[in-house]
Parts: structure tokens; sequence; C-alpha cells
């Protein structure tokens, strides 16, 4: 893209900025019929891009297991949609839902 | 202050059982600086300039959805009205524009481009003349241009002229769609006192006090409302209003948030949020299961106006706190057609085009996407759209007109249009003429509250 000029500025014109940078922490949430080995996979998959773990509340209620994690990921060792799939193509093998989504979202949303 | 898991949860539950969702993010590009004689010199500066900005705008967006977990329905552009931008070109017909655009928006990959339009509340200019008798053919050719035309506004009155002229308009464009049931006529609307930074369609344009190119969003989740309204079943009116506007400004939010990330990705201003509750034929996604909610049997029943009132002001009051600059539309919009709630209503004789019309006046929007028998004559959409016009004008509000009369078909039938436009049964319209009233021609005056300095 060209340089901006003082026009452009008064156009509200900016450069565009790329880097997804906005997303330190992700939730994970999980939900589905209990089974051995859950927890279990995800961190793995998790521990090996380099996301912490920061925060875990698990449940289950009348046999569906119910979890949600939130992550760091300003380390990731592969982008944030490589990060998301890997996490939630687990769902054939593991045979619950799995939603990688920004913890902004959450804090859009109830935080003010 | 950290997350609570209950939060967390009431958020997932939204996106994945009430549908909520971002309904769209609409770019707004000036077309101002694209005039030129020769047709084809213009068709091809629209397209360069409209490239320019718009070229990364279904991939960011589409990126954005990914990262947050939400579904952003529509990515749409928005244009300065064809009939201003193109005033200088030197032809009869505009249909050759209409089918660029339309060529653009397959390129750039966006659902709908809106801004095939024209301003005519007190009178036309000749490229407003030209633009309106090219509109039949312009929606027959095109699948994602989307048109329309401002007739009246509070200051000027209602142009008389132009609401017979699109009376005939609607009629011709149904016939000449009439093998997809006058689908045209669904990218068609009428306006008084229209927006100008509205991102919904068919009714966005990029209006000419608007800068050189912005973001607008519009958010979507009568299904998250209608959700809560049913957690508490028992509650009073001021309780239903409180839970309206807290749900509202969650849904709200959303909207800022992702109206912020593509303006910063992409380097393009943020203009407004529209706070409308738009519904979409998915069941439970419904205005009109919001109103039943409340204790009405049927959407349509007496008591509907006062509880669309309700809902609609609690939408604007929770949504206004919740994003930096709020216009376009901003309130509850009621498509016959896109809603299961409204169509199942209709199709009992619940909900009638009278009761519509009352609803309008509380709601934003109008008359919105409306069967009527194929051989409603022309002078009685006249009549109808110079009703609702005068609601607009007299109330300070926008209203429209999205009518559609399916050629061939009769009350009882049905039309489908499939997709986010849906199922509309066709509704009864008077028998009495409204044709020498119509037919007079000339301009309603502006009211007397247009007289406010």
């Amino acid at each position: 893209m060209k340089e901006l000029t003082k026009e452009d500025e008064l156009l509200g014109l900016k450069e565009p900025n790329k880097n997804g940078h906005d997303m330190p922490r992700a939730v994970i949430s999980v939900l589905g019929e209990d089974k051995v080995g859950i927890i279990a996979t995800l961190s793995r998959v998790i521990a090996d891009y380099q996301g912490n773990i920061v925060q875990i509340n698990q449940n289950i209620i009348q046999g569906m297991f119910s979890m949600i994690m939130i992550v760091e990921i300003d380390k990731l060792s592969v982008n944030f949609e490589e990060f998301k799939h890997s996490l939630e193509s687990k769902r054939e093998e593991l045979g619950v839902r799995v939603v990688v989504q920004s913890e902004k979202v959450f804090r859009y949303m109830h935080r003010i | 202050m950290a997350l609570e898991f209950d939060e967390i949860l009431e958020t997932i539950q939204m996106v994945q059982m009430q549908n909520l969702d971002i309904r769209t993010v609409t770019m707004g590009i000036s077309l101002r600086d694209c005039g030129h004689p020769d047709i084809n010199v213009f068709c091809k500066n629209i397209e360069e300039k409209i490239l320019s900005y718009a070229g990364n705008l279904k991939a960011t967006v589409e990126e954005i959805e990914k990262e947050i977990g939400i579904p952003i329905v529509n990515k749409r552009i928005s244009i300065t009205p064809i009939a201003i931008a193109a005033e200088a070109v030197q032809a009869e017909d505009y249909t050759p524009i209409a089918v660029t655009l339309d060529k653009i928006a397959d390129q750039v990959g966006v659902d709908f481009l809106g801004g095939f339009s024209a301003l005519v509340q007190k009178g036309f200019t000749r490229g407003d003349l030209r633009l309106i008798k090219s509109l039949p053919k312009a929606l027959a050719s095109t699948n994602r241009v989307c048109a329309s035309v401002n007739v009246g506004s509070t200051k000027a009155g209602i142009n008389m002229d132009a609401v017979k002229m699109m009376s005939e308009v609607i009629k011709e464009t149904a016939e000449l769609t009439k093998d997809k049931d006058g689908i045209g006529c669904a990218k068609l609307v009428v306006f008084c006192n229209v927006p100008e930074d509205n991102p919904f369609m068919a009714g966005a344009f990029h209006g000419v006090s608007e800068p050189e190119v912005v973001l607008n969003v519009g958010v979507s989740g009568p299904g998250v409302v209608r959700a809560v309204l049913e957690k508490h079943p028992e509650v009073s009116i001021n309780e239903i209003s409180e839970l309206i506007k807290k749900t509202a400004f969650k849904i709200t939010r959303m909207g800022e948030m992702v109206g912020q990330m593509v303006s910063r990705r992409l380097g393009i201003p943020f203009g407004i949020v529209d706070l409308s509750l738009a519904p979409t034929p998915a069941i439970g996604d419904s205005i009109a299961n919001i109103l039943e909610e409340m204790g009405l049997e049927r959407c349509g029943t007496h008591g509907t106006t006062a509880a669309l009132a309700l809902l609609n002001d609690a939408v604007k009051k929770g949504g206004s706190m919740a994003a930096h600059n709020v216009g376009g539309l901003s309130g509850a919009f009621i498509p016959v057609s896109e809603d299961a709630g409204m169509i199942e209503a209709a199709q009992l004789g619940a909900l009638t085009l009278d009761k519509l019309e009352a609803m309008t006046c509380v709601c934003s929007v109008g008359l919105d996407m409306i069967a009527i028998p194929g051989d409603t004559p022309m002078e009685t959409i006249g009549g109808i759209i110079a009703d609702e016009m005068a609601i607009g004008m007299v109330n300070n509000k926008t209203t429209a007109v999205r009518i559609i009369p399916a050629p061939g078909k009769k009350v009882g039938d049905g039309v489908e249009f499939g997709g986010l436009l849906g199922y509309a049964p066709i509704m009864p319209v008077h028998q009495f003429s409204s044709a020498k009233f119509i037919h007079r021609g000339g301009r309603i005056p502006a009211p007397i509250q247009a007289l406010r300095n």
C-alpha cells in the first residue's frame, strides 16, 4: 500500500493492521458425551503448540461432559487458525463438540 | 476481572442454540469521483474504485469470523446512489451499470451490493428519471444488486409522481421476474426518510454526506431475546423491558467488536452499528415469537402494536449503550417472509396488512417482504406506498415498502424465495380503488412538523 497522506488521515484511512495480536487468550469449550481421555487429548494438542492453560472448569451434568478452558495463546508456535483447526478436528475422535474462540468475545459481551 | 463460567456458557448458548449472529458487515464506498459521460468509462471507474477498497473485505471478515466463533452472515457493499454517481452518463438505460455492479459484487465475493438508488422526495433530476426507468430491467438482469428510491421525507413531503412511478416499476419488475415469483421486487425498497448509513439490504446505499469509505455493522438476535423471555414467563412488563435492554446490550457489543476489528485490519474507518433485531426464517429466530412470548396468542392480535413498541424501545435503549456510534435503521424488523412466526400468523389470518401498517408506526422500517396477489392494480400498490410514506413523514421516522405482487398468485397461495428471503403467503389487499387519488400526481407538501427552526 502507498504512503498515507495528511488527506488520508482526514478521510479516516489508516495503515491496515494485519496481525491479530489483540488475542492473548482463547476460550475452548467442549460439550458432549463423557469418555476417557477428553482432557488428556486436548491438553496434549494445546501443549504441543505452546498454549498455556490458565483455567479449567469441568462438569458432568446428567452424563454430559462440559468443559471450559481458558488458554494463553500469545506464544503459540502456529497461527490461530491452525491451532483452532487442530483442536476442533478432534471432535470426531472424541465424539464431543469442541469450539475455540477468542476470549475477547466474552470480555466484550460481559465487561464494560 | 476474570470471566465467570456462567457468562462464558451464556455466550456459547446464544451462538449455538439461539441463532446469535452478526448479520452484516457493510462497506460504504463513495462513487462521487467516478462520473463520466461515456457509460463504459463510468463502469470501469466504479469497478476500479470499489475493488481498491473492498478487495480484502471478504477474506478479512472471514478471518475474524473464525477467531470469534460467531457467524458473520453477510458481507455487503453500499455505494453512492447511482442516480447521483451516474448523472453525467449520456445513456438512457442504466441497466449496463447494474450489470457491472453485479459482476463486481461477484468478483469481490459480497452477498449483496446496494445503491442502485435515487433520492426524489422533492423532485427528479434527469439522472433520477433514467435510474427509475431502468429499474425493472436492471433488477431482472442482476442477482446481487439492490435498489431503493426515497420518495418522501418529513422535510420535503411526499412526491406522489414518484409514488405512482414506483408502483408501475414494482408491477413491471414482478412481471419481468415472474419465472421466480417476482423476486426482483425483493431487491427494491421504496422509502420515506431513508437513513444514509444503513448496512441492511435491500435499502443500503452510501449517503452523500458519508465519508469516502466507511464500515457499518448490522447485528441480529431475535432468538436470543426470545430465549431470555422464555426463561422468565411470569415477570411484569417493566421486567420484560429490563431483560430486553440487557440482552440488546450484549448483542450490540458483538457488533461493536466486529466493527472495530474489521476497521483496524483494513485501515478503514468504522461508521455505525445498526441496532436492528433482524429475524431469519430459522425456527425461533422470529420477532413474532418474541411478541407471542410476551403473552399474545398470535402476532397480529390486539396488543401487538404495544408489545412491539415496548420491544423496539428496549432494544434501542440497551443497544445505544453498547456502541460508540449508532445509526442505520436501528429497531426491530418485521419482514413477513423472513420470519417464521410472521408467516404462520399471516397464514392463520391473525396478521393482516392493516395490522402490519399499524405496527410500522412503532418499529423500524415498514411493510417489508409482503407478497400480494399478482393482479393487484398498480394504483392499489400506490395507495399502500402512499399510506406508509405518510406514517414516516408525519412521525419523523423511516418507513419503507418492499412488496411483491406475485404474478399469477392469489390469496391462499404462497411464494418461496429461499435462503434469508424465506417464504411469503399471499396476503389480501383492499378491493376498493385508490386510482383517482394516485393519478392526480403532484406532491404532498411537507407537514407542519418540518418547520422546526
